[in-house]
């Protein structure tokens, strides 16, 4: 809501500055978000009066202008097109601010003719875009005046005013607001009913439900001419083009009291008036000149021809007001702001009328706005007025609280007296009868119960007594971050420590990628963009395209990870946490010591083992080689699982989907499902006591033949299972196929290491296990000693 | 035998002192004490000599063993700390070469960063985390908020729907889980719920998907002024001044009565944000008492049970709080970025080394 300080003054009397009453409103709850004092921008600019004008003897398109500043004559070289002798405009003298450029203007040579002065266009002003010519001020007033006065610079209000507060989109009720803040006295109009001299011939009904209340009254014989000028000047401070005087009215005490009214021609109506809901396929010209087609479930105000105004939006061109207009007839309604919010939505109009309608208009200002606007209709165009012409009544919405003052302490944890409680109460028009309040009717939207009444007595008092209780825990020593949320918090470190980076990335994306990562179809209706238009089924697609976006821009090598949500379903809780984590480019480039290669499976491996232990995964997780979706690439990646629940996957990225990514190095990924995970353990247990020995580890290598599709792992948990305590590691240090085998054989060399603790062992009975050995992993895996 | 003895030792000294190499004079060495050497040849003579001459004689020649050997040991060692010196010259390096290439450590995001500060905070003053779904259903993210069908409040809040599924949206704010712990569970309750939330916008400082944490604390006597305490307590430790001062600006949000802005008194001097007192202010959160529809509808009769809520963006104020210009760049994974502005995997935050966690150095 744009307020002027003028406009804001014929509601209120004070002699405070617009810091101050800005200051005070926001202390309030009515937000200042700017103030715009464009007096001051203005500063040092005065009017100045061209005197003569003559070519500029060096250049076709310039003059050198003599201006009469209010003292003397100064010589100002000028382009401006529109510039004639006699003509008033803005002059700036050396040393001024130009509001447009934010600098001291100069003396300045312009093509060898010294220039003293500058005339100012619109927008070098900041007054508006027009910068064809310089400003040409019509007015009495003498050469040398501040141009601020000359156009009624004002200050202006940005006022954010909250949606509760409908009554605030009228300067008078900020004007009550700041009243019963201290700021001033409030001042409101003569609301007493007009004398209606005849009966008007055009009578009103309403049939629909969305508008309760319809009145109205024909005035005849009126002129529409011009409003005055303060009208004109109050319209044109908050934004609005001056019309005609009826017009201008109506636009006035919406601004002024939020209160929408409506004039239409009575020449051009035929027959009476009705209120009802809209036909299908009904067409309406409306005063923006575009043509409306209406369907059932909108209100219109239609005459015996049709629909003549989109009810509480927006009226209509046939029946508009013209300064040929003699009798007019003035509408003061009361529609249902849901009803206006719908119509206007799904009409597409924004109106000042719908903005007040839509958020709550004091139902009670229907008949003191139609007498206001009758009274000022008559002030400016003379005419009669009718008797005032009623369909349907308000419902009965009278609401009275019965309020304990006790609440304000109990709520707030400070007293404020009981006697200050009442005054702020009334003077924002409540009726304080003992614990009985009753509300007016411009809160009856937002004021239902004592909470609200408290909001109102601490917001106008002010909450600078409040004190400070800091709030203390209630237990001490339990963990506050819950179990699921310190192990991803583990998690992320361990990641990053690993050298992975962790990225964040929209819960969306595209859905023509996400039908490459098992798309759920979970697509919202309205994205931000067409490319962010499915929740995402896989944290991999965006981290994808994250690599492919830093290696577009010289970032080769990328380690990322998320840990975040993906979605199953379209319903509340149908998500699992995951993390994520790619790896692409080269591991390390070239090196004395070390020659480049790029990343493999193997590093993606380690990660993932990495964050495995992180998460706690149960010891007895299995690695197995293949089962990964189709992303990865089929014979380079593999899946963790507890039994059929699979934890995780990771391998390399599919060569193909990394095309449609359009990235060119290898990428190699895994997602850890954590929901797929045992339950998060809450308390640390108490660690086994910890048996040491001075016993010495040993080792004992085996090179093992075998078919080539056994997997190392199969052979490596033969071997830990031959002696669980005793072979404490298993290290693969050869994998070799060659024309030294058979064709269809690897062979895998292995060393095993047995660290007794009780007792050395004695070679008889290494043997014994070295034989063990040999047998289980012939045994399960088929493979043979090599001979 | 005095005079062999002493012929022999000048001639062994002179070996000695002859030999350049530790294998010189183990050959020096062996033929002095080996078992056919020398000295060991004299030894055995003794036998064939009177008892009287052999105890003289085997006296001079002991020494004489004895003193041998000293010199053959103090040879060695000088000859072998000679050979260690060419060796250790021969092997020398240039260890201005670069060192292998490492796994340096990935960095934290911050707005990660900044919610373990805020839970540090909120974990110190008894508050539990709670979470809450994404997609939320219109019933908690807006209806059980005191945000009815033609609230316009539901116009405040771009929010994202589901196609055909009409209940169901993008969660606007956090505030959801406030109504899914209080269906679970009774109070006293006292809890923060970060998160993700979602609201069509884009811009430097609006972001479609971005960060809440919400305060929740529901029991029968928290009031107003326990939440400006709570506020200006966490505004203390998160921003680590003293001098924190806190405005309550009345507003409105449909599930709080009364509601408010609460702004903090801050500076901004040649683009640096700082918390101080005296100086102006910036928006920072909102907050207010539970309305009383919220209250109800979760069970709870108003006339008992009362409390404070309120949210804030976590990603504004890491954007505060470590300078981060553009809220847009937070989502991008851009390396450069988070290579940035991120933190180290050590940087865990915590109140016995203060919060902030620029201090480490970064490689």
């Amino acid at each position: 809501m744009k307020l002027s300080l003028s406009f804001l003054k014929r509601y209120l009397k004070t002699n405070w500055t617009p810091t101050e009453l800005a200051d005070k409103m926001t202390a309030i709850g009515l937000e200042v978000e700017e103030i715009i004092d464009r007096a001051a921008a203005l500063d040092g600019i005065i009017i100045g009066e061209i005197v003569s004008k003559e070519k500029h003897p060096n250049a076709d398109k310039l003059n050198v202008l003599s201006v009469f500043d209010g003292t003397k004559n100064i010589q100002i070289v000028c382009g401006a097109p529109n510039c004639y002798v006699g003509m008033k405009s803005a002059l700036a003298l050396p040393g001024t601010l130009i509001p447009q450029y934010g600098e001291k203007l100069e003396k300045g040579l312009i093509r060898g003719i010294e220039s003293r002065g500058m005339m100012c266009s619109e927008r070098e002003l900041n007054l508006g875009n027009d910068h064809t010519g310089i400003l040409d001020i019509k007015t009495d007033l003498p050469a040398g005046t501040p141009v601020a006065r000359a156009l009624n610079a004002d200050v202006l209000f940005d006022v954010n005013v909250t949606p509760n507060r409908g009554d605030c989109y009228g300067v008078a009720g900020i004007a009550r607001d700041l009243a019963a803040a201290g700021a001033g006295e409030l001042m409101l109009p003569d609301a007493t009913p007009v004398a209606g001299a005849f009966i008007s011939p055009v009578t009103v009904t309403t049939t629909d439900s969305a508008c309760p209340l319809f009145t109205g009254r024909l005035i005849r014989g009126v002129k529409n001419g011009p409003s005055p000028e303060w009208m004109q000047n109050l319209l044109v401070s908050v934004g609005l083009r001056p019309i005609s005087a009826l017009v201008d009215v109506t636009n006035f005490l919406n601004i002024a009291l939020c209160r929408p009214l409506h004039v239409f021609d009575a020449g051009k109506l035929t027959g009476n008036l009705t209120v009802r809901s809209a036909k299908d396929g009904e067409t309406l010209v409306a005063l923006d000149d575009k043509t409306y087609t209406l369907s059932a479930g909108m209100t219109v105000v239609a005459d015996e021809s049709g629909p003549q105004s989109i009810a509480g939006v927006m009226g209509g061109t046939n029946t508009g007001c013209t300064p040929e207009t003699t009798d007019v007839f003035l509408e003061s309604a009361w529609f249902d702001p849901i009803r206006i919010a719908q119509t206007a939505r799904t009409l597409n109009i924004e109106s000042d009328s719908k903005a007040r309608f839509e958020r709550g208009v004091d139902p009670l200002s229907t008949r003191d706005g139609l007498e206001i606007a009758t009274r000022l209709i008559l002030d400016i165009c003379g005419g009669t007025p009718s008797k005032v012409v009623t369909a349907g009544q308000l419902p009965d919405t009278k609401r009275t609280i019965t309020f304990d003052f006790n609440l304000v302490e109990r709520l707030c944890g400070f007293a404020i007296p009981k006697e200050r409680m009442i005054d702020i109460l009334t003077r924002l028009g409540f009726t304080v009868d003992g614990s009985c309040i009753d509300v007016p009717s411009w809160r009856q939207n937002d004021v239902r119960e004592g909470a609200d009444l408290v909001e109102e007595i601490v917001r106008i008092n002010g909450l600078d007594d409040m004190p400070e209780h800091p709030l203390r825990p209630d237990q001490l020593g339990v963990a506050m971050l819950p179990p699921a949320a310190r192990r991803e918090a583990a998690l992320r470190r361990s990641l990053a420590a690993r050298g992975l980076n962790q990225v964040i990335t929209w819960s969306f994306m595209d859905s023509k990628k996400a039908a490459l990562f098992g798309s759920k179809g979970i697509v919202l209706t309205n994205p931000i963009a067409s490319d962010l238009d499915e929740m995402r089924p896989s944290l991999l697609p965006n981290l994808l395209s994250a690599v492919a976006r830093n290696q577009d821009h010289g970032t080769r090598d990328v380690p990322l990870f998320e840990v975040g949500p993906v979605f199953t379903a379209p319903t509340p809780g149908a998500q699992q946490t995951f993390a994520a984590a790619v790896r692409a480019g080269n591991w390390n480039d070239r090196h004395f010591l070390q020659p480049a290669r790029t990343v493999d499976v193997f590093d993606i491996k380690a990660d993932l083992m990495d964050a495995l232990a992180a998460v706690e995964a149960p010891q007895n997780a299995q690695i197995t080689g293949g089962g990964a979706p189709a992303w990865y690439h089929p014979g380079r990646s593999g899946t963790v699982a507890l039994g059929k629940n699979v934890l995780a996957w990771f391998g390399e990225i599919h060569p193909a989907l990394l095309k449609t990514f359009g990235i060119k190095t290898p990428v190699v990924a895994f997602e850890l499902n954590l929901n797929a995970l045992p339950p998060a353990r809450n308390k640390a247990k108490a660690q086994k006591a910890l048996k040491m020995s001075d016993l010495m580890p040993l080792t004992r290598d085996f090179a093992f033949v075998m078919d080539e599709s056994v997997t190392a792992g199969k052979v490596i948990s033969a071997i830990r299972a031959v002696n669980k305590d005793l072979i404490t590691d298993v290290s693969v240090f050869d994998v070799y196929t060659g024309d030294k085998l058979p064709a269809g054989k690897k062979q895998l060399a292995v060393q095993v290491t047995l660290w007794p603790r009780d007792k050395t062992l004695t070679d008889q009975e290494i043997e014994v296990i070295s034989t063990q050995i040999i047998n289980l992993v012939a045994k399960n895996t088929g493979a043979a000693l090599r001979a | 035998m005095e005079q062999e003895i002493l012929s022999l030792r000048q001639e062994l000294i002179a070996a000695i002192e002859g030999a350049d190499t530790v294998a010189a004079l183990e050959t020096v060495r062996v033929s002095a004490l080996g078992k056919n050497g020398r000295i060991t040849a004299l030894m055995k003579t003794l036998g064939a000599l009177t008892p009287q001459e052999r105890k003289t004689a085997g006296q001079a020649l002991n020494t004489f063993k004895t003193d041998i050997a000293a010199f053959l040991d103090e040879k060695k060692a000088t000859l072998e700390t000679r050979e260690l010196n060419a060796r250790l010259h021969a092997e020398s390096v240039d260890v201005t070469l670069p060192i292998r290439p490492q796994n340096t450590p990935g960095r934290i995001h911050p707005v990660t960063q900044v919610t373990e500060e805020m839970l540090t905070i909120f974990a110190q003053m008894g508050f539990d985390v709670a979470e809450g779904p994404d997609i939320e259903d219109d019933y908690h993210n807006f209806e059980a908020l005191n945000i009815p069908a033609s609230h316009p409040a539901r116009q405040m809040q771009a929010t994202f729907f589901l196609k055909d599924q009409p209940d169901k949206m993008l969660r606007t704010q956090t505030s959801g889980v406030q109504i899914r712990t209080m269906e679970n569970k009774k109070p006293p309750i006292k809890i923060v719920a970060p998160g993700r939330t979602y609201r069509r916008d884009y811009d430097m400082t609006h972001t479609p998907m971005f960060h809440q944490i919400e305060g929740l604390v529901i029991d029968k006597k928290t009031t107003l002024a326990h939440l400006k305490g709570t506020l200006i307590e966490f505004m203390k430790l998160f921003f680590e001044t003293n001098d924190v001062a806190l405005r309550f600006r009345p507003s409105y949000f449909p599930f709080t009565e009364p509601s408010f802005e609460a702004d903090v008194g801050c500076s901004r001097e040649n683009g640096e944000f700082k918390i101080k007192s005296g100086a102006g202010w910036c928006e920072l959160l909102g907050c207010g008492m539970v309305h009383p529809n919220v209250l109800r509808t979760c069970g709870l009769d108003p006339d008992e049970y009362q409390g404070f809520a309120f949210g804030c963006g976590i990603d504004r104020f890491a954007m505060l709080k470590y300078g981060i210009p553009d809220l847009r760049s937070f989502f991008d994974a851009d390396m450069r970025w988070i290579r940035h502005y991120g933190f180290l995997p050590t940087d865990v935050p915590t109140l016995i080394n203060g919060l902030s966690q620029t201090a480490g150095a970064k490689r």
